[in-house]
């Protein structure tokens, strides 16, 4: 084969080369624009409605609600109806909504604490979108008490667990090879439990976002440039291992535990969890675990204390941002992307501990299957299982 | 977690009035073509002319049309009317004439007029008897009886339907005195026109309802069709003067309407096919759909003052149906 194709053009014929394409294209767009071809298609059909509620505000003035259209064409919202009663609303900014653009509706009801209420969005053309509030409570506003409240809650779930998991550190530090098996295979199995959790919660939490979000795509497309970009760094001076795998493995659980503030706050915000005790020493019990897996990759290592404070903040700080978030400006799609982005990273240090635990052991097949580590990989999908049954609600 | 517990019962402590129970916004009238307000005591008496026996030949015109309604402040509902209002033309006739309804669908579907009334099964406004086609006409011919307080609508299927998107109004036969010796003065002040009937404030009213979604229910309550119309613009009720209601139910969906009034008491005189009154001193009565009658009632000894209507199904209440008398001395 000969080499012509490699023959290089000058610069300003290369750009001529783009140009080309680009005109063609705009011209075509502008001709299609003001042919516009589907006009033969309309058959007097009214346009496409699409309203989704992304925040919902208790207060003292009433009820506010932020509404993502999603419309063929820009849509009005021309009455609003609690309850099965009209009431009274504001919108901001008003008049109609473009496709993608969110306001926000001010409704001035006199909502009942702890009752359940209805709110039936009516457009122009005489569409419903309906909104139920399940349990009626003052949304959690942004003062100093509130946020030192919600960081107390944050570090009982977060912070804690992770610091004693830790402490098992000391423990874990003679085992043999087997047990170095084990902890490996556990680690990488609460993060198998950890992955599809948070996908699955990812994917929940983005069928609620508007349409134009893509949400499913979004969810899939976030986590895998996560992955691969957490990849790409990891690798970037050969396999992590030791303290530089704990570390990537912090960035994943506090990726995990930001998702959890998310939800706890979101929770909070909707009035859905009472929010027990029992609850939160169900998540600190169930991250506990977390703390062990950060430890496991380092017993060859010689981490400083400030390493373990260190990868403790980096791993449980996050739940005390994620319920800040969660309560306080909290819209499907933003949770999602980050759940997404979490599951992304979670699955990097899967294959990197796995690769680690591969790596320690001469006869590298055989000791994927020994008893040690099968027995490690479902404890620890177990453990998880078990414990997330005190905090599913 | 909040500290203490919170009372229950703990009030808000302001933006939060009740009294924001309303519909934002106000219709464009003019733009629908008609307005409730105009509408109570718009009667469409039609042309008249002396049959060669003497009797009265009385025709009415209506065509049907398509048009769009804003039934509740930017609320666009697609409607099929007579003579493009909804509730259709109030028709008013007197007992014994000769009626001569002329027909005409200008509308995209087949429709009839189908009048509560006595008359023969050729002029029924079924099937083979008066269903048009878009672009036909058709003459119904019968006499008006019995007297009373009746309907009209479109019978063309599914009747739910062809209803629900507007197609009704209010047929009002007139009791002949002469025909009712013993009641002649009641019959005559019921005749649109006479002396008798001067005194009294005449409305017309049709409860209605609209399924904007079509989903089965109503988004959108009323009475002649606009929701809120007449918390907007109170009824002027001059209180010297009695007052008489002719009110038919033409809701869809919901099995059951009714009317409620502030303050006051009716007597209720059902199907309005009696001089006599079915109900005496009564402010709450229900109406089955179609179901229709004629209320009475006097605010001569009352204080000036906005008195409340509305159906006592307090949910169609707050979805559109409700309204007021703004009482007053004449010329007040």
């Amino acid at each position: 084969m000969t080499d012509q194709t490699e023959q290089s053009r000058p610069p300003m014929t290369r750009l001529l080369l783009v140009l080309v394409p680009l005109a063609v294209m705009l011209g075509a767009f502008v001709w299609i624009a003001s042919l516009d071809p589907l006009r033969g298609f309309n058959n007097g059909a009214p346009p496409v409605e699409a309203l989704t509620v992304e925040r919902t505000i208790l207060d003292g003035s009433g009820i506010s609600l932020s509404v993502r259209a999603g419309g063929s064409e820009a849509m009005v919202v021309a009455q609003v109806a609690v309850d099965d009663a009209y009431w009274t609303f504001t919108q901001e900014p008003a008049g109609p909504i473009a496709r993608g653009e969110a306001v926000w509706l001010r409704i001035p009801y006199p909502w009942v604490l702890g009752e359940a209420h209805h709110v039936n969005l009516l457009t122009n053309t005489g569409a419903t979108f309906g909104h139920e509030i399940g349990v009626a409570v003052s949304t959690p506003s942004p003062t100093w008490g509130q946020l030192r409240l919600q960081a107390v809650i944050g570090a009982i779930v977060g912070l804690l667990p992770v610091a004693l998991g830790l402490m098992f550190y000391p423990a874990m530090k003679g085992v043999g090879r087997s047990g170095m098996n084990f902890l490996l295979a556990l680690t990488v199995g609460l993060l198998a439990f950890l992955l599809i959790d948070m996908t699955a919660e990812a994917l929940k939490l983005s069928g609620d976002a508007a349409a134009i979000f893509q949400g499913s795509a979004m969810v899939w497309l976030a986590a895998l440039a996560s992955f691969l970009l957490l990849m790409a760094i990891g690798r970037w001076r050969g396999n992590p291992e030791g303290i530089a795998l704990a570390f990537y493995i912090a960035l994943g659980i506090g990726l995990h535990n930001f998702g959890e503030g998310l939800a706890i706050g979101g929770a909070f915000a909707a009035g859905s969890a009472g929010l027990g005790t029992f609850l939160v020493l169900g998540f600190a019990l169930h991250n506990v675990t977390e703390g062990i897996g950060l430890a496991a990759p380092m017993l060859r290592a010689r981490p400083t204390i400030w390493i373990f404070a260190v990868l403790t903040v980096l791993a449980g700080g996050p739940a005390v941002l994620g319920m800040w978030a969660g309560s306080l400006a909290y819209a499907p799609q933003w949770s999602a992307l980050a759940l997404a982005v979490g599951a992304g990273a979670i699955l990097q240090v899967m294959v990197e501990v796995s690769a680690y635990l591969v790596r320690q052991n001469a006869d590298r097949q055989a000791a994927l299957m020994s008893p040690a580590v099968l027995v490690g990989f479902l404890g620890g999908i177990a453990f998880m299982y078990a414990t997330a049954a005190l905090i599913k609600i | 977690m909040p500290g203490g517990a919170v009372d229950p019962y703990s009030a808000h402590d302001s933006g939060m009035a009740h009294g924001n129970m309303t519909m934002v916004g106000q219709v464009d009238h003019a733009r629908n073509g008609f307005d409730p307000t105009a509408m109570l005591t718009d009667w469409e008496t039609g042309q008249t002319e002396v049959l060669p026996d003497g009797r009265t030949l009385r025709t009415f015109e209506v065509d049907v049309i398509d048009v769009e309604i804003e039934i509740a402040p930017g609320v666009f509902f697609p409607a099929w009317t007579f003579n493009g209002r909804v509730p259709g033309p109030a028709l008013r006739a007197k007992e014994g004439e000769r009626l001569r309804i002329v027909f005409r669908n200008l509308g995209s579907h087949p429709h009839s007029m189908h009048f509560h009334g006595i008359h023969s099964a050729q002029m029924d406004g079924v099937q083979g008897a008066g269903l048009i086609d878009p672009g036909e006409e058709f003459v119904y011919e019968f006499d008006a009886k019995p007297f009373g307080c009746h309907l009209y609508h479109c019978h063309a299927l599914p009747l739910k339907r062809h209803m629900h998107k507007g197609m009704y109004g209010l047929f009002v036969v007139d009791p002949d005195p002469a025909r009712h010796p013993e009641f002649a003065a009641i019959a005559a002040s019921r005749v649109l026109g006479s002396p008798e009937n001067a005194e009294w404030q005449e409305l017309a009213m049709v409860m209605n309802g609209f399924d904007t979604n079509f989903d089965g229910e109503n988004e959108v309550y009323a009475v002649n069709t606009v929701g809120q119309a007449y918390m907007n613009a109170p009824i002027r009720i001059d209180k010297s003067r009695p007052v008489r209601i002719y009110l038919m139910n033409a809701t869809e969906f919901d099995p059951i309407n009714s009317f409620h009034l502030h303050g006051n008491f009716f007597d209720y005189y059902d199907t309005g096919s009696q001089l006599t009154p079915t109900l005496r001193t009564v402010d709450v009565i229900m109406q089955c759909q179609a179901q229709r009658g004629i209320l009475e009632f006097s605010f001569a000894d009352h204080e000036d003052g906005l008195y409340m209507f509305h159906a006592h199904q307090a949910e169609f209440t707050e979805l559109g149906w409700m309204g007021f008398f703004d009482v007053r001395e004449a010329g007040a």
